[in-house]
């Protein structure tokens, strides 16, 4: 916590240019031989460190530390929809096992719905130690407002380290309501996580749209609340149960909302890329939506799925359930063919733990192969054609 | 009583090529090309739909630098009444949470309103968590991924959202605040007379001095629980095996990869 602080008896015009290099965010304005910082300063001190010495100081104010040693257990949030659980929950469970190992506290999962008989059954089995159920009538559909209620009432009660919720389009929701509700810190859709002796929770998540990740911590703040993507992490393996029941009185909690549910409408279910086993993913490199036929004989054969990249969803050709990518959906298939992606950083993370990755591209430093096992430096136009030769002539078209 | 709708927008950088440069470890990237996140502008359509059905005043905020009052400009000549600039050097280093409660500051400020509208996400930041946030903040209730208004009066809204794999329709009581699904509307240009009509306008700024708040520690860096420890390009996880060649040769090796892992 703090600011930067410009010692200006030592700008010149020379030192003000080297810095506005320096600064990524271009905080520094230099007029009439002054140089100040703007509001679009982050405090990273780069200025402080690659800097001309002495020029920019970076000026401590910190709030009085926390004891953290009061705040224990890693909770996963286990979202529901009609008490069925979204298996990014299990998936976190997984995750907050591991962790938890480290700083040997106790994993917890919270379940709201109205009946939340099998939902608990399931995290039983995965091996939470505790499992705390706010079920009632009122809790039937997803409402931000008493779901809310629901969490903080856990947090305050319980003073928990951690609180894990899936970055579904619920979750998304949901998160930065409780974010605000406990004053704390949130991380959207974290791609890695780990945890300190402290108990400090790591963040790893791609920044500044998309190109580099960060890591961010939540040093003075509980709970410490992040969001997962959905196949980021592997369900536990399932355990004889142990671990507890606690069904928290519901009854006190508000249900009022300001929110009145009219009509839920299900959309007609497309296939779901992320359940898939062997992928073809289609960028940009494709000029027209008629020259994807060039790749039904190599997807017939594999019986692929077929996803794109966000280009293509733009342009209509797609469906944006078959977009990869943290926009879109996060796979992990035995088999991903890329045709005529370059990879941007969040498709990228939406694929990369695929076990086998076969890349074809005309570029030989695209991005995308440096994740891949077999990078095939090659145009879509002239390979895929061969491919579809080759396919015919051993007879499996 | 006319409706007041907020539109909440935001300067990003109009490219995503950020790149770490690999021995000083600095950020490199082009800050002066910038535009107004594009999420947004079906925000601000859907308030200048609004704003034709009902005759609502619709204004248009953002935070950031003294520059960012390009975007406002756009909001004013694509259709919105008035804007706001949130600018202090107190501001500077927020993270959601310090930016969603300096917004709500913001919002307080410029007293009644019905309707606060923000796009989905940003392109920057791309968390989809300032818009919930700041509904927390000021108390009211939210309804995220709006795809179509279908009822608009002073005492509430009927809306449908889009999930994944469902829709929701839902009645909301007024004041409220939506965060709106791109690709819904088509967000319209701005006009050159509107642009004529606001050469002399002056947006004002806002700085903290104004907010109901005054609490130094609830803005910016020290309002901000989150921080960054260290930024870093992905890292290359495997070995990858390059293979150049004739069209030919490529569709034949890549057969040969595919039967050896037995696909085919």
């Amino acid at each position: 916590m703090g600011y930067i602080k410009v010692n200006n008896e030592k700008v010149t015009k020379e030192v003000a240019s080297e810095l506005m290099d320096i600064c990524p965010f271009n905080a520094f304005e230099y007029t009439d031989a002054y140089l100040s910082i703007n509001a679009s300063c982050r405090v990273c001190k780069l200025c402080v460190k690659k800097g001309p010495k002495g020029v920019c100081e970076f000026i401590d104010d910190s709030r009085p530390k926390i004891d953290k040693t009061i705040y224990r257990g890693i909770a996963v949030y286990i979202e529901q929809r009609n008490n069925k659980a979204h298996e990014v929950g299990f998936e976190l469970l997984g995750k907050a096992q591991e962790i938890a190992k480290k700083t040997n506290e106790p994993v917890y999962a919270i379940v709201i719905a109205k009946d939340a008989s099998k939902i608990v059954e399931q995290c039983l089995s995965y091996g939470v130690d505790e499992v705390f159920v706010y079920q009632d009538d009122a809790y039937e559909d997803f409402n931000v407002e008493t779901y809310t209620n629901a969490v903080e009432h856990f947090y305050k009660k319980y003073q928990n380290n951690v609180i894990l919720m899936g970055s579904t389009p619920q979750g998304r929701s949901f998160a930065p309501r409780i974010a605000a509700r406990l004053r704390t810190g949130l991380t959207a859709d974290c791609t890695m996580l780990d945890i300190t002796e402290e108990g400090d929770l790591l963040q790893i998540r791609p920044a500044f749209g998309g190109n580099i990740m960060a890591k961010i911590n939540t040093p003075n703040n509980r709970p410490q609340l992040a969001t997962i993507r959905y196949k980021m992490f592997n369900k536990p393996d399932k355990v004889v149960p142990f671990g507890k029941v606690t069904y928290e009185e519901t009854g006190n909690l508000s249900k009022e909302s300001t929110i009145k549910m009219i009509e839920k409408i299900e959309k007609p279910k497309v296939n779901d890329i992320s359940e898939a086993e062997v992928i073809i993913a289609v960028g940009r490199a494709f000029k027209k939506q008629k020259d994807l036929e060039l790749i039904e004989p190599l997807r017939q054969k594999l019986n692929a799925q077929i996803a794109c990249t966000r280009p293509l969803v733009e342009n209509g050709w797609f469906d944006n359930r078959l977009q990869i990518g943290l926009s879109g959906r996060t796979v992990k298939p035995k088999l991903l063919i890329n045709l005529g992606i370059s990879g941007s950083v969040h498709f990228i993370e939406g694929m990369k733990e695929s076990e086998l990755i076969i890349s074809v591209n005309q570029d030989p430093n695209t991005k995308l192969f440096d994740v891949s096992h077999y990078s095939i430096i090659g145009d879509i136009y002239e390979v895929i054609p061969k491919l579809n030769d080759l396919l015919k002539e051993i007879g499996v078209v | 009583m006319k409706l007041k709708i907020i539109t909440c927008i935001k300067q990003v950088p109009a490219s995503s090529n950020v790149q770490v440069d690999p021995i000083t470890g600095v950020l490199l990237r082009d800050g002066n090309n910038v535009k107004m996140n594009p999420y947004d502008l079906y925000g601000l359509e859907t308030a200048f739909q609004m704003k034709e059905r009902t005759g609502a005043i619709v204004s248009a905020i953002t935070m950031g630098p003294p520059s960012a009052t390009s975007v406002l400009k756009e909001a004013l000549y694509m259709g919105a009444d008035e804007a706001a600039l949130i600018t202090d050097r107190k501001f500077a280093g927020a993270d959601v949470l310090a930016t969603s409660y300096t917004i709500s500051q913001m919002i307080r400020h410029m007293g009644e309103f019905d309707v606060v509208i923000c796009g989905k996400q940003t392109t920057d930041g791309d968390t989809a968590q300032v818009g919930p946030e700041m509904a927390e903040f000021l108390g009211i209730p939210h309804i995220p991924y709006v795809k179509e208004i279908i009822e608009v009066n002073k005492d509430y809204l009927i809306v449908k959202s889009t999930y994944e794999q469902y829709e929701e329709i839902v009645q909301v009581k007024t004041p409220c605040l939506l965060t709106i699904e791109k690709g819904y509307n088509t967000p319209r240009l701005p006009s050159y007379l509107r642009k004529q009509q606001y050469r002399d306008y002056k947006i004002e700024m806002v700085t903290l001095k104004q907010f109901e708040d005054q609490d130094e520690s609830h803005y910016g860096l020290n309002g901000s629980p989150t921080q960054v420890d260290e930024i870093f390009s992905p890292s290359k996880n495997h070995e990858v095996k390059h293979l150049v060649g004739s069209s030919e040769e490529l569709a034949a090796k890549m057969i040969e990869i595919l039967k050896e892992s037995r696909f085919v």
